[in-house]
């Protein structure tokens, strides 16, 4: 009676107990990542770079294109409504307010852990599942410091960009839609948008969400990377446990981060 | 008579041994992998470990080069105690280390000639002239300096695993750990890999570990063997003492008989009841 009880609750406990480790465990993983900058460890700046091109360029092209949907639905939406109350000039301050503060940042993340986050943690996966890891260790040299510290840097580097680049193309897909095919006023779009758009509280703010992003979701994804049970079913567990979540994580902070900014 | 199963050390310091072995106990989950077992690995030696498949000697490899920490017990190697050295001591000491992995473990993304080169390039400061020399003279060694231009994807597994040989004596170590050099060889390969093995260590005088259950070729080339079965060491002598030994349990293993106390089965319940009592036993796919 008491025992299956107690089994549950040692059950609890053990998982709880699991959690706490798994947080600390990636908390020292990524200090020492951190503090291994990408000169350290051998391999200089030119890894950094690679993993620039690889985690940042590479991302461009599914960055711009939803980028430029996002933009243009949001034009057609925002005229739809706004024009029957005759202010339709305003959507350029839809738009723009709602991917600077918003979509930008958020979308963009999202779409950065399902392209080159779990790119980044099947790599690492793989590469400590074929043991290149152990001999990296075994040739004297720190894969946090060659491996992991590269890739996270360059998605920190890399979000913030990719963030302006979609929030600006998104930005140029509503003005397409909106002013060359709905026949908005082209100079009251652009200059509404120019009242309303506050440089350091939005666009600002905006920057702030996506560095904070990027590092939340490369952590999550190289650490997902590194702890993933070497096997094909580890790999591929860890790839989806790093999209969902670094989804929640960033869907999340963006809640804290609204509130704390434009709670008030 | 000579009686090889014997508990006590073999006399020695600490610099006579390069790697001193004491009490390692480890487990996991639940299975005993190795209960207080204690290894003397002479300096300037090549030393054999032998066992059947399962018993944990790629992860005695692995506790060597603290990759894994035991659950008691202590590692020595050259003098350091590999349980209390920092990180930046352990990467220094390791530097010492070659190892060889089972699977190669080449890096995917750089060539053949990189792979090699990439020790050399960490932990030197050499012209890229002289770096090439020692890599191709590395590459020649394992009749691969043709294969330079290669990905490792384009490698066999045999071939793989002899770039990684030169890799993995590229910085010329004092020590080298082989995982299993002689699987997946054909007969070329494997007599040259042995001859190269025995070469290094005469030449260079490198303290070798060869992990193997490849009895010739590893009584061929050991100075010395152990043989662990059970998570103990059950056995340990010169090559020749071992194949003559009387102990069962190393004659069952030394002579490849499949009847004898070492068992050549993983634990079990007993095979009648198993098949009779209907449970799955956990087989889920």
């Amino acid at each position: 009676m008491l025992k299956p009880m107690l089994d549950r609750l040692q059950q609890v406990g053990h998982s709880g107990l699991g959690f706490v480790q798994a947080i600390g465990r990636s908390g020292l993983f990524m200090v020492q990542a951190i503090f291994g900058r990408p000169a350290a460890g051998g391999g200089g700046y030119g890894l950094l770079i690679k993993q620039l091109y690889a985690v940042g360029v590479l991302s461009l092209v599914i960055i711009t294109v939803s980028g430029l949907f996002i933009g243009m639905v949001l034009g057609l939406q925002g005229y739809n409504i706004l024009v029957r109350y005759g202010s339709e000039e305003a959507v350029g301050q839809m738009v723009a307010l709602s991917l600077v503060r918003e979509l930008g940042p958020v979308v963009t993340a999202l779409l950065f852990a399902g392209r080159a986050g779990s790119a980044l943690t099947a790599e690492i996966g793989l590469m400590k599942a074929t043991e290149q890891l152990s001999s990296l260790e075994m040739i004297g040299v720190d894969p946090l410091k060659r491996i992991i510290a590269p890739r996270f840097w360059a998605g920190f580097i890399s979000m913030p960009l990719l963030t302006l680049i979609f929030t600006m193309v998104g930005i140029l897909g509503g003005a397409m839609v909106s002013v060359d095919w709905l026949g908005v006023y082209e100079g009251s779009f652009w200059s509404s948008m120019k009242d309303s758009v506050d440089f350091v509280s939005d666009v600002g703010d905006g920057i702030i969400k996506s560095l904070v992003f990027g590092a939340v979701v490369t952590w999550i994804s190289v650490f997902q990377g590194y702890d993933a049970t070497p096997t094909s079913e580890g790999i591929s567990r860890a790839t989806t446990r790093t999209v969902v979540y670094s989804s929640l994580a960033v869907l999340g902070l963006d809640f804290v981060l609204t509130a704390v900014m434009f709670g008030d | 008579m000579k009686q090889p199963v014997e508990t006590q050390q073999q006399s020695g310091t600490a610099s006579e041994n390069f790697i001193e072995i004491r009490g390692l106990t480890f487990h996991r989950g639940e299975r005993v992998i190795f209960d207080n077992i204690d290894l003397n690995i002479p300096r300037g030696k090549v030393v054999g470990i032998m066992g059947p498949s399962g018993t944990g000697k790629t992860t005695l490899l692995r506790l060597i080069g603290r990759q894994l920490r035991p659950d008691a017990g202590e590692v020595i190697v050259d003098g350091h105690n590999m349980g209390q050295l920092s990180r930046d001591e352990l990467f220094s000491v390791r530097r010492k280390m070659g190892m060889l992995f089972q699977s190669g473990a080449l890096f995917t993304d750089l060539t053949v000639y990189e792979n090699v080169a990439f020790p050399l390039r960490i932990h030197t400061r050499l012209p890229e002239a002289m770096i090439r020399d020692i890599v191709l003279m590395k590459l020649q060694a394992v009749g691969l300096r043709g294969a330079r231009n290669l990905m490792p994807s384009e490698l066999s597994g045999g071939m793989s695993r002899r770039v990684a040989l030169a890799r993995a004596v590229a910085l010329d170590p004092e020590m080298i750990m082989y995982d299993e050099p002689f699987v997946g060889q054909d007969p070329i390969a494997m007599g040259m890999l042995v001859q190269l093995i025995r070469r290094l260590n005469e030449a260079m005088g490198i303290t070798s570990i060869v992990v193997s259950h490849d009895l010739h070729e590893t009584a061929s080339i050991s100075d010395y063997l152990y043989l662990i079965a059970d998570g103990k060491v059950i056995g340990q002598g010169e090559p020749e003492e071992m194949l003559q030994s009387d102990d069962p349990r190393v004659k069952q293993f030394m002579q490849g008989l499949s009847d004898g106390p070492v068992p050549f089965h993983f634990p079990a319940k007993d095979y009648r009841q198993d098949m009779l009592g209907g449970d799955a036993g956990g087989i889920g796919l």
